[in-house]
Parts: structure tokens; sequence; C-alpha cells
């Protein structure tokens, strides 16, 4: 058992680190530190292409892609020293991480040269069309509906949530495409086009003001008939393909953000004093201990070899995080004090801190509720009874 | 990344495993917890059988060698029996703090006679301990299997002291303890001659740094072994025409459970790990497993008992054997408070 990286691990954490820190401190200086998703949106499509004409765009892809091939602990270190050097979110997020390995790995041939090469060159942004107003937790029911008409598919229904679709040139859908299906049975995957008449975007305002998430209106909407990834009725089993990329490496690195705001939280605390308070500093080392732990959890998945049996660890880190992320935007409040809830913005804008506060209650939403989660883990982890479904 | 068990620490925790879930039974352990908490049979068998009481322990005193990481495996094992042994201040703190502070000729005295389980030794602290040269009075209401030991390991944070049991001025009562399993005596010392340990620190952090991974790994076996036997319950019980197991308030607390003992699993391999390779985190680490651990500990054991309904109540089931174990890791070598505290100052700086 050893704590640490490979020392050709650290060597190309180095590599990450100054081509990212140089890139931060060069061209791209204008946006470092931007935290708000939607910010800077045209700056950030230029990052993306940044990236991908420095081969960092996709480093987990097969080389022939425009990947690094890059193993497991890589794109965790990667990632890290994204978060690190202050880098913002990825708008292509969901083509990188979820659309390009889905398609890497049920896709044909030609659908590889249709979207890969895009994905790669940072130029084909992709958003996630899963969650309905009636199917959010229970993704399995569905109603958005496609039907073969000719060499079209035709779209009808409305999708929600879909993160950045109002910048995005793509979406996956789960559409139902058997008549009177039900359930996982009968559902199609399929990828479209945005721009077009059958499609409307409305922004939906959050809690903090902002509009990361939309609503995605299909009204007679179109996609080529080749345009489904594996076959008609196959979409349940490539959704669940795609999630398990979704509970992936992607959110392993995610934690060296997350030391960040604990940084800041730290540095506010002994500024204001409330680094003096024995409660506050009870709070703080647990949120610190709290970081470790995650840390230490993915090493934990990483260093895993037998990936037969299913590991504690991996199954335990979306609660763990998103609890201890939402707990660290109380913590930020109770030691900002009464000034986290005004902003020196005329607009209602937040600063990281406050605004971790509000948004992080999205974190036990998104991705599987705590609830589901705690359901996942009692089923998978400890073999408990299924939840029984109901018959409506 | 090798973040994981090698194969040796594999099969050092399956023998560990096997071996405590064997013989420590609950009815050895409730025959030892209505004497002197000590299941005699099988500390010999742990010591001599096993060979593994030497784990953590330098070869050149008679010990097997290895590290934090071995001796973690092992505290989880006993720890998720309740396995009512003195391995916590016979092996973990006293022989620990003798190997890395005593002089040679104290080490060669006692080191074999600690490892074989033939000696037993307490371990104290007492900041108001009185010390005439070597002549120590004070002592301590709280020292681990006391009144089986036949040496005490006696501090006062600066130096440390060998005592024997059997020198005049010194007396030993026992405490009824909640925690049978590991019960305490009142130690006094009243001019007793101590043998003076040549390097106090050194003996000092060894055991403090001993001490805290050992309570940790056993919160961590207990947790588990908390949690393990109520899924297994909730399979069994059926009420209201379905294991109870099915209702979701119930697989929800389970599953909290869960998630707490991994992030404790964490802890203790993370703060072994660092003390092995020396790493500077080290010092953070072992607050960290203390406290998380054994607050991981208490709180599944709550739960058991919760979980079990009117069964987990009785004194027949063995909930209350964890439940108070539980208690006691949490407030020995310090509370969950005060290593993080400890964090909290070396993230922070002291309070003003």
């Amino acid at each position: 058992m050893k704590l640490g990286f490979s020392p050709q691990d650290e060597l190309f954490r180095q590599e990450c680190a100054d081509w990212l820190n140089g890139q931060m401190a060069g061209e791209f200086r204008d946006i470092k530190g931007v935290t708000k998703l939607t910010g800077s949106p045209e700056r950030r499509k230029e990052w993306e292409q940044q990236l991908a004409a420095h081969r960092w765009s996709c480093i987990g892809w097969p080389s022939q892609w425009g990947g690094r091939e890059a193993t497991l602990a890589q794109q965790v270190i990667f990632a890290e020293e994204y978060a690190r050097a202050g880098v913002p979110g990825r708008v292509n997020h969901i083509g990188v991480e979820l659309a390009g390995p889905t398609i890497l790995t049920f896709g044909t041939e030609e659908q590889k040269q249709r979207f890969l090469p895009g994905i790669a060159a940072g130029k084909t942004i992709f958003c996630q069309g899963f969650s309905e107003p009636n199917a959010g937790s229970d993704l399995a029911s569905v109603r958005t509906k496609a039907k073969l008409e000719g060499d079209e598919w035709v779209v009808n229904g409305q999708k929600i949530w879909t993160s950045l679709a109002h910048i995005s040139d793509w979406i996956f859908v789960i559409t139902r495409t058997e008549e009177g299906s039900k359930g996982p049975k009968g559902l199609t995957f399929l990828m479209m086009p945005i721009d077009q008449p059958g499609i409307e975007i409305r922004g939906i305002r959050q809690i903090n003001g902002d509009a990361e998430f939309n609503e995605t209106f299909f009204t007679d909407a179109r996609c080529s008939a080749d345009s489904l990834i594996g076959a008609v009725g196959d979409g349940w089993r490539i959704a669940m393909g795609l999630l398990a990329f979704e509970r992936g490496v992607s959110t392993l690195g995610q934690q060296m953000g997350f030391r960040n705001e604990l940084d800041e939280i730290i540095a506010a605390a002994k500024a204001n004093g409330a680094a003096n308070d024995p409660l506050i500093r009870q709070r703080l080392a647990k949120a610190e201990v709290g970081l470790r732990l995650m840390r230490y959890g993915a090493l934990r998945m990483l260093s895993q070899t037998d990936h037969s049996r299913i590991d504690g660890a991996a199954l335990t880190y979306k609660i763990q995080w998103a609890s201890w992320r939402r707990n660290l935007g109380e913590l930020a409040m109770d030691v900002l004090g009464q000034g986290g809830e005004i902003s020196d913005h005329a607009e209602y804008e937040w600063d990281t801190l406050p605004n971790l506060f509000l948004f992080s209650r999205s974190d036990t939403i998104y991705g599987g509720t705590n609830q589901i989660q705690r359901n996942l883990i009692a089923e998978r982890g400890l073999g408990l009874p299924r939840e029984p479904r109901g018959t409506a | 990344m090798e973040f994981a068990f090698s194969d040796e620490q594999t099969m050092i925790a399956e023998t560990a495993g096997a071996f405590f879930a064997e013989n420590a039974t609950s009815e050895r352990t409730r025959k030892a917890m209505a004497n002197d908490g000590i299941d005699r049979a099988l500390w010999h068998g742990f010591c001599q059988e096993l060979g593994l009481s030497g784990i953590g322990l330098p070869e050149s005193g008679g010990g097997a060698g290895l590290g934090m990481v071995e001796l973690a495996v092992i505290a989880e094992a006993a720890g998720a029996q309740v396995a009512a042994l003195p391995m916590l201040g016979s092996l973990a703190q006293a022989a620990q703090a003798i190997a890395a502070g005593g002089s040679e000729g104290q080490q060669a005295e006692w080191l074999p006679r600690l490892i074989s389980g033939e000696a037993i030794a307490g371990y104290f602290h007492d900041a108001a301990l009185q010390a005439d040269g070597d002549r120590l009075t004070g002592g301590s209401r709280f020292v681990t299997h006391g009144t089986s030991a036949d040496l005490f390991v006696v501090t006062n944070m600066r130096q440390v002291w060998v005592v024997r049991a059997d020198a005049p001025g010194v007396s030993v009562t026992p405490q009824t303890s909640m925690d049978q399993t590991r019960p305490l005596a009142h130690v006094r010392l009243d001019n007793v001659p101590g043998e003076r340990l040549p390097d106090p620190a050194a003996a000092l952090a060894a055991a403090h740094r001993a001490g805290f991974i050992t309570a940790a790994a056993e919160a961590l076996g207990g947790a588990q072994a908390c949690l393990d036997r109520t899924v297994a319950y909730s399979k069994e019980r059926i009420q209201f025409g379905r294991p109870i197991g099915s209702f979701q308030a119930y697989k929800h607390r389970l599953a909290d459970m869960m998630v707490e003992i991994e992030q404790a699993r964490s802890a203790v391999y993370w703060a072994a790990c660092a003390i092995d390779e020396e790493a500077d985190e080290a010092a953070m680490a072992v607050h960290a497993a203390k406290s998380f651990a054994t607050d991981t500990y208490f709180r599944c054991a709550g739960d058991m008992i919760q979980l079990h309904g009117g069964i987990g109540f009785t004194w027949e089931h063995d909930a209350h054997l964890f439940f108070k174990r539980a208690r006691s890791l949490q407030t020995m070598l310090g509370s969950g408070d005060w290593h993080r505290e400890r964090i909290a100052a070396m993230i922070l700086g002291e309070a003003a």
C-alpha cells in the first residue's frame, strides 16, 4: 500500500501544470478564475479549441481520435491540475466525457468519423437530453417520441435540465420509439443538431440567478436516420453505459477545485476573526478532513485492480462529495456572517462563496439525488431488496 | 497507483480475520467480561500461534517488523469481534514506547515478554505526576486492563518510566467499567521507583501514533461489523409481511452507515500509510483517523441498536458490546473535538 502517484505520473502532472499555468498567465488570463458556468461563453469556446490545438482536449481518448490514451490516473491528474490552475470548467464537458466515450463504445465507424473529430477539436459542443418534466430520477419513464419518416427521425416532446444547451451544437436524446412501450423498453438514443426550426431552447433561471440549465422543446425536430447510437430499442443500454462514464473518473479530480473553495473560506475566517471561534474551528477541521478523505477515496478507486466486485468507495463517492460541498456552502455563509447575504454587484450576481452556498443545493440533486444514491448503495452495495415499482 | 493492500497485507487480513472470527466468539468474550476482560486463550493464540503480536515492532527487539498498515489490519480484525485482548495498552502503547525510547537493556528485558504475551503492560499519562528523581507519586483512574498488568509505562508527557506492578507503593483497584471488554483500573503510585526511558520524545511519539492507529482501525472494524450484522438481520426479520431491510427508511440509514465507513477506511489507511512513508501529512492524518473512525463507530453502533429494535437493547444481544467499545474509543486518547482542534491549529494557526 502506497499513498502517492508514480514518478512518471508526477512528471505528467508537472507537464500539465506547466502548460495550464502558462495559458492562465498568458493568452487566456482573462478567463482565469471564472466560476460562473455561463460566464464568458465565447472565450471558453476558444479555450476548448486551444486545448485541442495542444492535444489536451480529450486526453483519455485513443490517439487516433486526438487523445493521448491517458491512464485513469493521468486523467485525474489533469483534472486536478486544471482546477488548481484556476481554469474555468469545460463548456464541452458533455461532449468529451459523455458523448465521445459513448460513440467510441457503441458507435459505428462512420459515426466516429462524423462526430469525434469535431468534439476533439473543441468545435462540436454537446449537451445531454435525458431528463423530462416527468422523468427525473425515474429516467425510464421518458415520453419524448421519435418516429422514422423516410430517411429522417422526427422527434416531439420536451427535455429539461439540459445544461448549456443554449451554447451547444448537438444534443443526444433518449426517445421513445416504440408506441405504447413502458419503462426501459422501446427507447432509442439519437444525436440531433440543435440549430433547426423544430428545437426551441428556453433558459431556466436558478436560485443563484444564473441560467445554466434549459428546457428544450422538440416540435417535429429532425435528424438523419443514421443518427441513432446502437439499434432501435437499444436506448436504455446505451444510456446506462453513458451514466457509467458520468459516475466514472470525470469527478475524481474535482477535489482540487473544492480545495480552492475551502482555502477561500479559511482565508475569510482568518481575515474576519471567525477562525478564533471554537465551533467554526471544529467545522473547518471537519471540512478539511472530509476533503482529504475524498481524495484518498478517489485514490482507492484508482488503485482498484479487481473490477469484478463493487467497490464501496466508488459506490459512496457521489453522496460523499455532494453532501460535503453542500455543508461547505453553509459553513462559508457562517464564516462570512450577514455580509455574505449582500452582493457588491448591482445585478443579482454572487461572488464565489455565496454562489457556492446557493449552487451547492444542486449538487445533492443532479446526477442522482442523495435519496437515489442511498437506494443504489443499499441495493448494490449491501444487497438489500429493490424498491417496489409502481404501476401508475 | 497502489493505495490498496499488497498480497502480503491481504494475506495478513485474511489470517487475522479468520482467527478472530473463529476464536473471539461472543461466548468467550462474555466469559472474559465476567473476569478481567482478557480472553487468555485468545491472547495466547494471538501472540504465540498466530505470531501477529510483533507486527509494527522492530525485529531487533523480537518484533515482526512491518509497519502501521499491517498493525491497522490486525486491529481492524480484532475490532470487528470486539476481541477481549490487551493489544492496545500492552503492544500499541507500552511496547511501542519501550521499542522507540527504551535502552537496549530495557528493550531486551521487556519486549520479548510483551510480544510473547507472557507479560502484560498498562500505559498511562498523569500530567500531575510528581517525580522525585525517578521515584514517582501519582496515578490514573483510567488504565486499560490495569488489574492484569505486570508493568506500567507511565508518562507526564516530558519523561517516560517503566514501573513494575509488584513494586512497593503500587496499588491497583479494578473499576466497574462500562466497556467490560477493556476494563479500566485505578492505579496509584506512592513514591514508587521507575526506570526512566532514555529517549522520552521518541517513546511518546511512537506510543501516540500506534495508539491512534490501533484505536482508529479497531473502530473501523467494529463499525463495519455493526453494518454487516445489521444488514444480515434486516434480511431475516419480517414485519408487515416483508423483510424490514426493504423499507426505505431502514435502507437509507444502512446506506449512510456505509458512506461513513468507507470514509473511515480511507482515513485509517491514509494515516497508517503516511506514518510508514514518513509523509508530512501523517501529523494531520492520525488526528483525522482517530476522530473520524471512532465517531463513525459510535454512530454505527447506535444505529445497530436502533435498527434491531428491542432485541438490540438486551444484554443477550451483542449490540451493546459494540456500542460500549465505540463509546470508550471515542473518549480515550483524546476526544474527537481535541483531535479536530489539533487539525484546526494546523490549518488556521492557534486560536487567539
